[in-house]
C-alpha cells in the first residue's frame, strides 16, 4: 500500500471511525459485563464502613454475616419517626426527586437538596441493648461531596466514631479525613453541652486541652482549612434540626421511657 | 534493518535498556504506588497488560494508520485498554483499586506505554512488538518491585502485609523509617538502583556533556 493512499482523507476517516468503534465496543462490554460485581463491591465496602464506624469490624471477618446484626431503619427526618421503605430505597436518588425531598435553606453543608426519609443503622450488643446509632452524613468540602458515617453512643450525645467512604479531597491535606489518627480524636467528644445546645465544633488548629470547649471540639487539619470547615458544617447540619435532630430527640425519649425499639 | 532476535527484544529492556534506569521514563507512578508491595504488584500487572496489548494492537494496524492521526489512534487504543483494566480491578480487586485510585487511570500517561507504541510497535510486526512491550513492562516491574519491597520492609517492617521486622509500636524492636513511606524515598531507591546497575554495566554511564573547570581562585575570577 503506498503512503499516498494510507494518508488520504478517506483512509484517515476510515481508520478513525474503525478504531473508535472497536474501542467503544470493548470498553462498553467491559463496563456492562462487570457492573454487577462492581455494584456488589461498593455495597460491601459501605457495609464494611458502617461496621468500622460502629467498632464492630475486624479484618478478614465475614461482612455479610456480621451485617445481619445491624438493623437498617428508615426515618422521616421532619417528624423523627420511623417509617417503612422498601429494601432498595436509595437515599441519594430520593434526594434528587422533588417528590421525596426538599430544598435546604440555609444550606451550611452544601448539599442543596435533602431526602425526606433517611436511613439509619442500629447495632445491638449481645444482651440486646442498643449499642451504636450510625447515621449516614454527607456535605461539601473543598472539591467534593464527602460521604461518611457518624456513630453515636446510646446516650445519643457522645461520638463513637466517624468515617468517610467517598470523597475527592486533596490527598495528604484534606484527604487526611481518612487518617485513623485524626478519626480517633473524635471518639468520646460530645455534641451538645449541658444546656442541650449544639456545641460541637471542628476547630482551626489544635484543641487546647482542659479548655471549656475541649469536650466538644476536634482538631482541625492543618493545610486543609476548608475541608475541615466542611466536615464541621456537615456534622452540625446532620445532627441539627434540619438533619437527624428530631429523630435523635424522639429516640432519646423512647430510650428514657425504657421502650427502645 | 537487521532482524531482531526475539529473545533480545524480550530481555534487553530488563537490564541493558531498562525504561526506568536508563531511559528514566515512568518515574511518576514509581513514586506514587510503591509504599506497599501488593499495590506495586497490581500496578506492574496492569502496566504489563497495557503495554503488551497496546504494542500488539498498534503494530497489527500499523500499515493502515495514517501518519497524521497516528498519535491519537495510539492514545485511543491505550486509553481503552486502561479503562478495561480499571473496570476489571474494580470488579475483582476492589480494595486494591481504591488504594491505587487515580494511578490506574494515569497509566494512560505513563511515558513507557506511549513510547513503546510510537518508537517500536509502529515499525515492527505484532509478535515482536508484543514481546518488546512485555520486556519493557518487566524492566519497569523489576525496578518497581525492588523499590516497593524496600519501602514496605523498611517503612512498615512488613512484606506483603506480613510482619517481618516487628515494629516497636506492636511490641517489637524495629523503629520504622518514616521517610520510606514518603514519595521522595522512591527517588533515593531508584537512584541507588541506577548507581548499582551502572557500576556493573559501565557502558550505561553517560558521557559528561561538558567538563567542569578546575577550581579557580576568587582573584582569578574577577
Amino acid at each position: 500500500m503506498s503512503d499516498n493512499r494510507k494518508d488520504s482523507i478517506g483512509n484517515t476517516l476510515r481508520v478513525a471511525v474503525g478504531v473508535c468503534l472497536v474501542c467503544a465496543v470493548v470498553v462498553s462490554t467491559a463496563s456492562v459485563a462487570l457492573r454487577p460485581l462492581q455494584v456488589e463491591n461498593r455495597m460491601q465496602f459501605r457495609q464494611v464502613n458502617i461496621l468500622q464506624t460502629a467498632d464492630m469490624y475486624t479484618p478478614g471477618m465475614d461482612v455479610q454475616a456480621a451485617f445481619e446484626r445491624v438493623e437498617r431503619r428508615f426515618v422521616d427526618l421532619d417528624s423523627g419517626e420511623y417509617v417503612e421503605r422498601p429494601d432498595n430505597y436509595d437515599q441519594p436518588r430520593a434526594a434528587r426527586d422533588p417528590e421525596q425531598s426538599r430544598q435546604i435553606d440555609p444550606d451550611p453543608a452544601g448539599i442543596r437538596r435533602r431526602a425526606d426519609v433517611a436511613e439509619v443503622y442500629l447495632t445491638y450488643d449481645d444482651a440486646g441493648a442498643l449499642n451504636r446509632v450510625v447515621l449516614p452524613v454527607h456535605g461539601y468540602g473543598l472539591w467534593s461531596t464527602m460521604y461518611g458515617f457518624l456513630a453515636l453512643e446510646p446516650d445519643l450525645n457522645t461520638i463513637a466514631g466517624i468515617r468517610f467512604y467517598q470523597h475527592g479531597e486533596t490527598p495528604g491535606l484534606g484527604g487526611e479525613i481518612d487518617n485513623p489518627r485524626w478519626q480517633q480524636n473524635w471518639e468520646g467528644k460530645q455534641l451538645r453541652n449541658a444546656d442541650g445546645e449544639l456545641a460541637f465544633e471542628v476547630v482551626k488548629g489544635q484543641v487546647v486541652q482542659g479548655s471549656p470547649g475541649a469536650d466538644y471540639s476536634v482538631d482541625g487539619l492543618s493545610g486543609a482549612t476548608i475541608t475541615a470547615r466542611g466536615v464541621n458544617n456537615l456534622v452540625r447540619f446532620w445532627v441539627g434540626e434540619q438533619g437527624f435532630g428530631p429523630y435523635l430527640a424522639a429516640l432519646g425519649e423512647r430510650i428514657e421511657a425504657g421502650a427502645a425499639e | 534493518m537487521a532482524k531482531l532476535k526475539k529473545m533480545d527484544v524480550l530481555f534487553e529492556p530488563i537490564f541493558s535498556n531498562n525504561p526506568i534506569a536508563l531511559q528514566i521514563l515512568g518515574i511518576c507512578s514509581a513514586l506514587a504506588i510503591t509504599t506497599k508491595l501488593d499495590t506495586t504488584l497490581t500496578m506492574c500487572a496492569a502496566v504489563l497488560f497495557v503495554v503488551t496489548a497496546s504494542n500488539f494492537f498498534v503494530s497489527t494496524i500499523r500499515t493502515i494508520i495514517p501518519a497524521n492521526i497516528r498519535i491519537i489512534v495510539q492514545m485511543t487504543i491505550i486509553t481503552s485498554l486502561v479503562i478495561v483494566v480499571d473496570q476489571v480491578l474494580q470488579a475483582y480487586a476492589y480494595q486494591l483499586s481504591r488504594e491505587l485510585s487515580v494511578f490506574v487511570g494515569l497509566i494512560i500517561t505513563n511515558c513507557i506505554v506511549m513510547g513503546r507504541a510510537e518508537a517500536f510497535a509502529m515499525q515492527h510486526p505484532p509478535v515482536v512488538s508484543a514481546l518488546d512491550g512485555l520486556g519493557n513492562a518487566l524492566g519497569y516491574g523489576l525496578v518497581l518491585v525492588a523499590v516497593g519491597f524496600s519501602r514496605e520492609l523498611f517503612g512498615s517492617g512488613s512484606v506483603l502485609g506480613l510482619s517481618v521486622l516487628q515494629p516497636i509500636s506492636e511490641g517489637g524492636w524495629y523503629q520504622p523509617n518514616g521517610l520510606m513511606l514518603l514519595p521522595p524515598s522512591a527517588f533515593f531507591l531508584i537512584g541507588f538502583f541506577i548507581w548499582i546497575l551502572r557500576s556493573v554495566r559501565t557502558e550505561q554511564v553517560e558521557k559528561d556533556e561538558f567538563s567542569i573547570m578546575p577550581n579557580s581562585r576568587t582573584s582569578e575570577a574577577f
